[in-house]
């Protein structure tokens, strides 16, 4: 059973098309990886299944548990169970780490806060009662992110990047919030351009200019990286599109 | 009619405090024009009268003397009708050190008018530092019209706060003018929530007039329902080395109405000002991500706003 499905998914923005009549059944309870170049339109998949506001108006369907999640908004689909960890998250003045960890937490508490925290290697007592605003680094708020998504407990977590902007040695903690979502069952889907971090999920596919190019296990899929020996038609056939 | 000690005690406990201050704790409570209770310590001298609607004087900290512990004070009416004027001077004497916590409460307010006219001096090397909080009914008949003339000194220091985020504003008339002397500091923060059809209207002026004087003017206001801001900042360098900022944050919901007028000038090559103003509606990014979270979206706007008006 696939928690997210998507039929014939194609979206517009600005009279572009950006995705591409993507039909994708993502694996219940697995690390979904996916992958493609700049541009590709792995972002703007991850806010269409979220719902932001300017990617409603997509072609075809979206079904979560079967059901298709055209006509509800973020905040239905948010607590339906699906959340979206930002690939640059946003900045809040005068809100504190620990009250925007509470604020999506399913247990709301110190105990949430601390745990979420030691999950992405950041310490309580550094870290509870800095405001989660420009005085944080790109990378801690990137952690704080993924703290915050973990003490929710959603269903599906769309995670854009989750390792752009975090250091060799904190990427760990990366591999520790991907475990526990692991452990904890939940759907994930994954953009990554890391193949240590691609090496994590269970499956993985492949985008190239808002179509599905690929998928397969990781063990094949690796290869994107290595070497670009999977067939790609916006790498491969530059003289191809430019005559359609 | 209530006695001087309930009238104190209803006082206090609108500002969520209570009178068993200790005696190295200079305070002074005023309802009306009634002083309830007045303690002060060495070196500051509060001399005050009660006038027909309100009180007036002076207060006063001595050259050198540094007072360690905040004094209190308390400008309050506990009826629902009436006004008060409190007529003002503080002086703070060369290299006097001071920290004000006042609370001005108006919890049964249903047509009320709190005016002051102050001037406060602070000597070279003095600091001064005052933080107002309003705690006002949610009647929205309330007219406050504070009118304050800062001198800064030779090196004097100047940092005052001003919230007011519980209850309603009412008419708020703000007239804040300031000079500054050479390596002065003047700091002013606003932070104001406006709802209904409260109307607010702030001007703060900050001359740097003497060689390295510093100013930061900021304000944070969020607007819902019919309420409308304006705020009209202004700063002018004319020192070398004088450094200036104005930031002016403004959220605006429902039917709000936000006016924001800076007014920077610098009349000296060597001087430096920057200016900074964002008005609009909440950010989308940060209302998505907290809905994103499962926050409803009434809930994710009020956090964002208590954000934005919260203490730095
Ligand atoms: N509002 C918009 N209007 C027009 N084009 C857009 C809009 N938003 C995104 N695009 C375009 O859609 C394409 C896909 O963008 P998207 O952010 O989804 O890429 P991505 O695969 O996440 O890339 P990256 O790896 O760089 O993050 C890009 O070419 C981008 O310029
Ligand atoms: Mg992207």
């Amino acid at each position: 059973m696939s928690v997210i499905e998507l039929i014939d998914l194609s979206l517009e923005l600005d009279g572009k098309k950006i995705l591409n009549n993507l039909s994708i059944q993502f694996q219940a309870g697995k690390i979904n990886a996916v992958i493609g170049q700049n541009g590709a339109g792995k972002s703007t998949l991850a806010q269409t299944i979220m719902g932001l506001p300017d990617y409603r108006n997509f072609e075809g369907d979206i079904l979560y548990n079967g059901i298709s999640l055209k006509n509800l908004s973020l905040e239905e689909r948010a607590k339906q169970g699906i959340t979206l960890a930002w690939q640059e998250p946003a900045r809040f003045n005068g809100i504190d780490v620990s009250s925007f960890i509470n604020a999506g937490a399913k247990n709301k508490s110190k105990t949430t806060v601390k745990d979420s925290l030691e999950l992405v290697g950041l310490s309580y007592t550094a870290y509870a009662h800095r405001f989660v605003d420009k005085t944080l680094s790109g990378g801690e708020r990137k952690r704080i992110e993924l703290a915050s998504i973990a003490a929710m407990e959603p269903s599906v977590i769309l995670m854009d990047e989750p390792d752009s902007g975090v250091d060799i040695e904190a990427i760990q903690y990366i591999f520790n919030v991907i475990q526990y979502l692991k452990t904890k069952k939940i759907t994930v889907f994954m953009i990554t351009h890391s193949i240590d971090v691609l090496k994590k999920a269970d499956y993985a596919y492949l985008l190239c200019n808002g179509m599905l190019v690929d998928e397969g296990d990781i063990g094949r899929m690796v290869d994107y990286f290595s070497g670009n020996c999977i067939t790609c038609n916006h790498i491969n056939k530059p003289v191809l599109e430019a005559v359609q | 009619m209530s006695t001087k000690q309930e009238l104190l005690d209803e006082l206090l406990s609108s500002i969520k405090t209570h009178s068993h201050y200790s005696t190295e704790d200079a305070h002074m409570e005023v309802d009306g024009n009634k002083i309830l209770a007045q303690t002060t310590v060495p070196g500051l001298i509060m001399d005050l009268v009660e006038t027909d609607d309100g009180i007036e004087g002076e207060i006063r900290v001595k050259a050198g003397i540094k007072i360690a512990k905040p004094v209190h004070i308390c400008f309050g009416m506990i009826p629902e009708n009436g006004i008060q004027i409190i007529d003002l001077n503080v002086v703070m004497e060369e290299d006097s050190e001071a920290q004000f916590l006042t609370h001005c409460t108006f919890p049964n307010a249903i047509n009320l008018e709190h005016r002051m006219n102050s001037s406060v001096t602070v000597g070279p090397g003095a600091r001064y530092t005052y933080f107002e909080r309003h705690i006002h009914s949610n009647s929205g008949g309330i007219q406050v019209i504070p009118k304050t003339k800062i001198y800064l000194e030779e090196g004097a220091q100047f940092k005052t706060e001003f919230e007011l985020i519980e209850g309603r504003v009412g008419l708020m008339d703000v007239d804040y003018d300031a000079v500054c002397e050479a390596d002065s500091i003047l700091d002013m923060i606003t932070r104001i929530s406006g709802k209904e059809t409260d109307f607010i209207k702030i001007r703060e002026a900050g001359w740097l007039k003497g060689n390295r004087s510093r100013g930061v003017l900021a304000s944070s206001i969020a607007l819902r329902g019919n309420a409308k801001a304006e705020i009209y900042n202004e700063l002018t360098a004319d020192g070398d080395y004088a450094q200036g900022h104005v930031d002016c944050k403004e959220i605006v919901q429902d039917r709000g109405v936000a006016r924001a007028v800076p007014i920077v000038q610098v009349n000296n090559p060597k001087a430096h000002i920057t200016h900074e103003a964002a008005i609009g509606s909440v950010d989308s990014k940060q209302l998505e991500t907290l809905m994103s979270r499962g926050m409803d979206e009434e809930d994710a706007v009020d956090m964002i706003i208590q954000g934005m008006l919260r203490k730095k």
